[in-house]
């Protein structure tokens, strides 16, 4: 094998977040204030930095290649990665004032975030199944770390238990998958992948590792019947691991699903179609309905993200150009209804309170209205009420299904839509019509007023002009 | 001379064995790590088989990867480890029941 040289210019975002994250550490280090402003405000543009290279080397790019054929560049990568970073710099802008209230504001915090962003990185623009692992495993290995961040916490310590088993256990099968995978192909690099599926040799030993693969890759989504681990370790890490791990890691999971499934199996969708099927539809109705009976907020919004995954699913089902940048456009508006979700359960937060029950929510509105319509607009754009940005990601989704003659399954996800409507308008009952005897004024921070306000203006916004983003995720495939 | 079929159902029955040990384990904690490192162990077994019949090297550099991972997989698992214990005075899986719903 001849040694090339590669472009390390096309790695120019990967590259700038490893400096940098070596940066935050040793300036955390000198840092002597208690607060870790620097460590925080650093990461921050890094992140932003992050953004501005993804934009300048991807976007507009038609699928480059370097790296001996291990990384690629194209606008699919630019448009993750700005989802990515984005969302991971409001919810960590979000969970400042939380983790200050519980003595748990360390550079650690933001340095583990920024590891993930990484590896998250690293996955979107991953062409080889050993780049996609060691980005999967960049990202994991933080996120262990950060749900257990609040050593005293008893739940806490439970929750990272359990998702480190279990998310070791869904890389073992996706590694599994991919060792078949390599077996039936001789080769780790996706391209080589996808013609050797095409070619159509060695399919049986290929299925089967794709078998193991999807798996893998729906224990990272969290669609049941793999969803197990998702609401312990949502309601048991701390809210702001939550509003973190809830967010950008599920649009790397897409990246994942779209690099693996997409650009290396996509000849073999016929045969992960049906499983595919089944990952939906079983997320769509344990999702929904045991959203229905929480009481505690999380879990019902961890309930929540699986119905949510099923959704999604459902646009990755159709196999269609269309149908994946639908998915694209309903993981990206629910990264921004998510980490809104649960910027509102930090907001209602205080020291040694958590605000993460149902009935914490109630009188919102005689304590602050502005923050009560933001809950307003996230519950009705998680229920899909036209306005909002959730109406046209679940249309689109819809509509892809309808194109490819699949009107039965978008029946059942309209019916199941309309159950999960009780589930959200239920908190919004508890936001408008229930009376606290005494309403204390909510008091916050102006940085988090802001993020707040910004982040329910952005989904009346695309609610109500969503063409833009609709046309940036069908250049991201290629339409 | 052995054949590529007995190193796959080598490598796939010390892979059931693995998950069977995550599923069937209802006692400690770190049987559970033991366990996923079978599991690995056993990806290895397929990769460096596949690798030689191949006769292609890149199996065995992904081998490497794999286990320089799962050496700070089973760091970070024994650190949460080391919090459960310290939180809860037990590591018994069984015990880890406090959510529910």
């Amino acid at each position: 094998m001849n040694f090339e040289m590669p472009q390390f210019a096309m790695a120019a975002p990967e590259i700038w977040l490893g400096v940098m994250l070596c940066v935050v550490l040793i300036a955390d280090l000198f840092d002597r204030s208690q607060q870790s402003r620097l460590a925080f405000f650093l990461t921050q543009v890094t992140l932003l930095g992050a953004i501005g290279l993804a934009l300048s080397t991807h976007w507009g790019v038609d699928r480059a290649i370097t790296f001996n054929g291990m990384y690629v560049s194209d606008s699919l990568a630019a448009v993750l990665k700005v989802t990515v970073a984005g969302l991971s710099m409001v919810t960590l802008g979000y969970s400042r004032d939380y983790l200050r209230q519980r003595d748990l504001l360390k550079g650690e915090f933001y340095l583990l975030a920024l590891i993930a962003n990484l590896g998250m990185f690293v996955m979107a623009s991953a062409s080889s199944l050993l780049v996609l692992y060691v980005g999967l495993e960049m990202l994991s290995l933080s996120l262990y770390a950060m749900v257990a961040f609040d050593r005293d916490s008893r739940i806490g310590a439970e929750a990272a238990m359990k998702y480190f088993v279990l998310g070791a256990l869904s890389s073992g099968m996706m590694l599994y998958g991919m060792s078949m995978i390599y077996g039936a192909s001789g080769s780790l690099l996706i391209d080589t992948i996808a013609t050797q599926a095409a070619a159509g040799d060695n399919l049986l030993l290929m299925a089967f590792g794709m078998t193991f693969a999807l798996v893998g890759v729906a224990f990272k989504f969290g669609a049941a019947p793999f969803h197990m681990w998702l609401p312990d370790v949502y309601q048991g890490a701390p809210t702001s691991a939550t509003a973190f791990l809830g967010t950008a890691p599920k649009i790397a999971a897409l990246a994942l699903f779209l690099r693996l499934l997409v650009d290396g199996l996509g000849d073999l969708h016929d045969q992960w179609q049906a499983m595919a099927v089944l990952l939906a539809v079983g997320s769509l109705a344990v999702g929904n309905l045991f959203a229905l009976v929480q009481t505690n907020f999380k879990r019902m919004l961890a309930y929540s993200t699986i119905s949510h995954i099923g959704f999604l699913f459902l646009g990755l089902i159709a196999g269609t150009p269309e149908g994946y940048s639908a998915a694209l456009f309903y993981a990206i508006s629910y990264g921004i209804m998510a980490s809104g979700a649960f910027g509102m359960i930090i907001l209602l937060s205080r020291r040694g309170f958590e605000a993460e029950m149902i009935d914490d929510m109630r009188g919102l509105n005689d304590r602050h209205s502005g923050f009560a319509l933001v809950m307003l607009l996230l519950m009705f754009s998680m229920t899909g009420i036209p306005g909002t940005v959730g109406f046209y990601a679940k249309w689109l989704v819809l509509q892809s299904l309808i194109d490819t003659g699949m009107v039965w399954l978008a029946v059942v996800a309209v019916l199941f839509a309309v159950i999960g409507a009780f589930y959200y308008l239920r908190v919004l009952k508890a936001v408008y019509f229930d009376r606290l005897e005494s309403p204390v004024p909510l008091e916050a921070p102006a940085g988090q007023r802001v993020i707040v306000a910004l982040n329910g203006g952005v989904i009346l916004l695309l609610g109500l002009f969503p063409d833009r983003l609709i046309e940036i995720c069908r250049i991201a495939l290629g339409l | 001379m052995l054949a590529l079929s007995d190193y796959l159902v080598l490598s796939a029955l010390l892979f059931s064995i693995g998950m069977a040990g995550i599923f069937l384990n209802r006692k400690n904690a770190i049987v559970l790590l033991m366990s996923i490192e079978l599991i690995l162990l056993a990806v290895n077994f397929n990769f460096i088989a596949f690798s030689h019949f191949l006769g292609d090297i890149h199996g065995q550099v992904f081998v490497f990867f794999i286990l320089t991972v799962a050496a700070a997989e089973s760091a970070i698992g024994l650190a949460i480890l080391v919090v459960l214990f310290r939180n809860r005075d037990t590591i018994n899986v069984a015990d880890l029941d406090s959510m529910r719903g």
